[in-house]
């Protein structure tokens, strides 16, 4: 445990990337935001009619 | 040192027919069906489809068929009678994959790959076999009826099928070791080989307190080692049949795994458990003490911790969480690579296994959404909690649980899993071509294109023969008992150079 903690900390990627994160968040946050909504908007159109019946008529006996 | 692993997966998926009563195993064979007509309608009339596509049915061969033989050194006698019902659809197809009825699931079997891309390009070719073998079925089916297909392992009311992952090994390996060492790989290595499942299946919780988890199977595992697949379920199951030279080599069948969608978790679940395994038979795991208190209840934690930051108890007293254990690990991993490589594993994607596997854990530790884009909880996760919030819904509304059985939709127009974009690590176009052709290294190679050339004159395939029937003679086996032979390097100049079995017969003969 201990070794793992004294890499993390020497790992020079690491502190690379905590300095460059400050800046980054909102932009890609936005960005994520962004395709979330996309994805979320077109889910409705290929969602099964009647979720319930579907979720409920889904069985599947006999597997490994 | 450790041998190449040689690796394959196995996918049982999920069907239904809608629009009419029916029995599984029924639709099962008809979809299958439906795929091997339709390439045999493509051989006949497409342009040089029949140097790509095979439409004979070449029949499995179950003589050295014995799911009953136990890696602990001891066989079941009668216990476990084969559970293959022979007069059941049964192909094997021209990229060396077996496609058949199993428990009454449709189940692809991938041809033997020897990398874990590999694995990738022809895990998601299967995917690609069944969606293709659905539109064949449409054409067959009454008007109003349709059969749908999911790659996932469970129906969310207590059944569930299986993901099974093999990797080669050196016989010599003491099977205890193994138990010992990939045990805790095994509940591990969920945090990224989850495929997420909305709410629980367990008698014992309830959806307050577990709305979301990391796996689709944790909760169907009950044993820590056993032989049985279907019922009591083992973190390590011991089936030994290595479909190979039994005196070199086991097959470790691995049962634990959820079927994944993402090629990232793909990737992940079968290279880094295969470097583990090559570390474990060259002993270098030794003196890494990961052992669990009470590996099953552990496996079930690690599924329900959504914050991936729960202490698991090991045996010696001590406590860890998996994504601490999942380090030590990388660790070992790096030291292996540079004290003996990255052959084991395919040294053209071990370093990029290793870049990848450090990448993923450290998104994991300082922020998981990041990795919505990589892998399948993670992405069922954040579109089942946007959902949600957008519509103000119980983590228990049925729109939610038909959100994520639809993540696992196999038809391109209708997977939500397509929907969410996430990385791709091959190329569509050699998934495509991955469906009628083989990997060029391994004895997959021989059996695809023999398969190519030939279907009409093999009566038997099985992983490590082909059964010709040359007319005349009685029928000629070809063994393949050795997985990294028959590769293309070995064989290509042969068949090329063979117009006919007979010859290639002679050929085999002569040398």
């Amino acid at each position: 445990m201990a070794e793992r903690e004294q890499k993390k900390k020497q790992s020079p990627t690491r502190s690379d990337e905590v300095v460059e994160a400050v800046p980054a968040p909102t932009k890609q946050g936005e960005k994520l935001k962004a395709e979330l909504d996309e994805l979320l908007d077109d889910i409705d159109e290929v969602l099964e009619e009647n979720a319930e019946d579907f979720v409920k008529g889904y069985v599947q006996k006999g597997g490994q | 040192m450790a041998i190449r692993k040689v690796l394959g997966i196995e996918t049982e998926y999920g069907i239904m027919l809608r629009g009419a009563e029916s029995n599984p195993i029924t639709v099962s064979s008809l979809l299958i069906n439906a795929y091997v007509s339709s390439l045999a309608r493509q051989a006949a009339t497409g342009p040089k489809a029949s140097a790509t596509e095979s439409g004979n049915k070449v029949g499995w061969d179950f003589e050295d068929e014995s799911p009953g033989c136990d890696a602990r050194g001891y066989a079941r006698e009668g216990a476990m009678a084969p559970e293959v019902e022979t007069h059941l659809i049964n192909a094997v197809l021209t990229n060396g994959a077996r496609y058949y009825v199993d428990h009454a699931h449709p189940e692809y079997s991938s041809p033997e790959c020897a990398d874990a891309l590999e694995i990738v390009r022809w895990d998601k070719a299967g995917e690609r076999i069944l969606a293709r073998s659905i539109e064949a079925a449409a054409e067959i089916l009454p008007v109003g009826q349709e059969i749908v297909v999911y790659k996932n392992n469970s129906d969310r009311k207590g059944n569930s099928y299986g993901c099974h992952e093999n990797y080669l090994m050196d016989r010599s390996v003491p099977f205890a070791r193994i138990v010992a060492q990939v045990t805790p790989h095994f509940i591990s290595r969920q945090i990224y080989t989850g495929a997420g499942k909305v709410g629980t299946e367990s008698p014992a919780m309830t959806a307050e307190r577990v709305p979301f988890q990391l796996t689709q199977r944790a909760e169907f595992f009950e044993e820590e080692v056993g032989l049985e697949t279907t019922l009591k379920r083992p973190l390590v199951n011991t089936r030994d049949e290595p479909h190979s030279d039994s005196q070199k080599y086991r097959r470790l069948h691995v049962i634990v795994g959820d079927a994944n969608l993402a090629e990232v978790s793909t990737f992940l679940k079968v290279g880094v458990t295969a470097l583990v395994l090559a570390m474990i038979e060259d002993d270098d795991l030794r003196g890494l003490d990961l052992a669990l208190a009470a590996p099953v209840p552990a496996h079930r934690a690690v599924s329900y911790d959504l914050s991936l930051a729960q202490p698991l108890e090991l045996a010696s007293g001590q406590s860890m969480t998996a994504l601490e254990m999942q380090w030590e690990l990388l660790d070992r991993g790096r030291k292996y690579a540079e004290s003996r490589g990255l052959e084991a594993v395919g040294p053209e994607v071990g370093g990029a296994l290793l870049d990848r596997w450090e990448a993923v854990l450290h998104a994991l530790e300082t922020d998981h959404m990041s990795l919505a884009g990589q892998l399948d909880w993670v992405a069922k996760y954040q579109m089942v909690a946007g959902y949600r919030d957008r519509h103000g819904l119980a983590w228990t509304d049925p729109k939610l649980a038909a959100l994520d059985l639809q993540y696992h939709d196999v038809r391109p127009s209708r997977s939500l899993y397509e929907k969410c974009g996430l990385e791709r690590l091959v190329t569509e176009e050699s998934v495509v071509a991955a469906m009628t052709n083989p990997p060029t290294t391994t004895r997959a190679y021989f059996r695809g294109r023999c398969l190519q050339k030939w279907a009409g004159s093999i009566s038997a395939s099985n992983w490590d023969s082909l059964v010709f029937d040359l007319g005349s003679d009685p029928l000629r086996r070809v063994p393949m008992m050795e997985p990294l032979r028959g590769t293309a390097a070995h064989v290509d100049r042969l068949l090329q150079a063979c117009e006919t079995p007979s010859e290639l017969f002679e050929a085999l003969g002569s040398t």
